[in-house]
């Protein structure tokens, strides 16, 4: 990728599509979820275009489901999204230092794990405008999506919403996959990582917190013991 | 209810703004400590791995169907083909399989 600055947004814009469709049938699933809380599309569209978050959003409509508290729907929502929290310190390294608070505070807005896996992809110090292109793309399609998935609930083909649910997953891969080719502890890792996640998933006590909760115990625990055994050596960082 | 819902979803879209943007606005220099500047390098890649897997077997209605798009896609990654290749195979190597399954 090449990092020229006046074709960041474009070039987000394009990369976006792939994040756009994928949302858009995630999004569909989690509109019928919203129907089923009682929640009106308006309410829905604006709750995606603002909150940008599948595990966190579900979380949340739970809550409203149940007419819970507010104090229980933060909670919720802090505890499915915490993983972004890692994913925005992260990002934090790949801007320049001299990037204006303005940017900073717009970037905040386009943490998801899709948008995250894009940015922190590219080469160089990352472009905040190519953040907002992928955003402005996708949210579009997560947007329209959660809305739809109210109004039409189940029409769309079951076999369709299954292929397309898979779309998300391709674009983790294509994010991790090219960087394990090169780097050898990358290609444990991520190995360890998914044989991990798939013990947490099936052992108690793991299996019964949230997903949510897993993906942050696993990522902080695997990170910090790669990060002691085998530090990054200068050249091999990003920046 | 309605003034409700609202309210939660405000609530909602606080907490998560809160922790997107904190660290990008708190975290103004390079992190010198080599430890810290691992563990945020590896962070990415066991998060990624860590949702994509198992999750994919389940997302779609076979596991089959999940497992054929996991080996797809993690071949035509390996090759170096762009995201939306890899997005739309995956897709389409569900579609097609879920056919025969």
């Amino acid at each position: 990728m090449d990092r020229a600055e006046e074709n960041g947004f474009l070039r987000g814009c394009r990369d976006g599509v792939p994040i756009m469709l994928g949302y858009f049938a995630v999004a569909f699933t989690l509109g019928i979820a919203a129907r089923n809380a009682g929640i009106t599309a308006l309410q829905a569209g604006v709750a995606s275009l603002l909150n940008m978050a599948s595990a966190g959003e579900y979380a949340g409509f739970k809550v409203i489901e149940e007419r819970a508290g507010l104090i229980q729907v933060a909670l919720m929502t802090l505890v499915a999204n915490a993983r972004y929290l890692l994913m925005s310190c992260a990002l934090s390294q790949k801007l320049r230092e001299e990037t204006p608070m303005r940017h900073r505070l717009a970037l905040g807005m386009t943490v998801t794990d899709e948008i995250f896996g894009l940015c922190i992809g590219v080469d160089g110090p990352l472009n905040p405008r190519y953040g907002y292109g992928i955003f402005t793309v996708s949210a579009f399609g997560w947007t329209l999506g959660t809305m739809l998935g109210v109004v039409v609930g189940n029409i769309l083909p079951a076999r369709l919403v299954s292929a397309l649910s898979v779309g998300l997953f391709g674009m983790f891969l294509a994010a991790i996959v090219p960087k394990a080719r090169q780097d050898r502890v990358v290609l444990v890792l991520i190995l360890l990582a998914m044989g991990c996640s798939w013990l947490a998933s099936v052992m108690e006590p793991l299996a019964s917190l949230s997903s949510g909760m897993r993906v942050i115990i696993l990522t902080v625990a695997l990170s910090a013991a790669a990060a002691a055994l085998f530090p990054v050596k200068e050249e091999q960082d990003e920046r | 209810m309605n003034d409700n819902v609202w309210l939660y979803i405000l609530v909602m879209a606080l907490v998560t703004y809160v922790i997107r943007a904190l660290p990008l606005t708190l975290i103004r220099r390079p992190i010198k400590n080599r430890f810290l500047r691992s563990f945020l390098f590896y962070v990415p890649y066991v998060t990624l791995a860590v949702m994509t897997f198992p999750d994919i077997l389940h997302a779609t209605n076979s596991v089959w169907s999940g497992l054929l798009a996991l080996i797809a896609g993690v071949a035509l990654a390996w090759s170096g083909q762009s995201l939306l290749t890899v997005s739309v195979a995956c897709c389409a190597t569900v579609l097609i399989s879920e056919f025969f399954l």
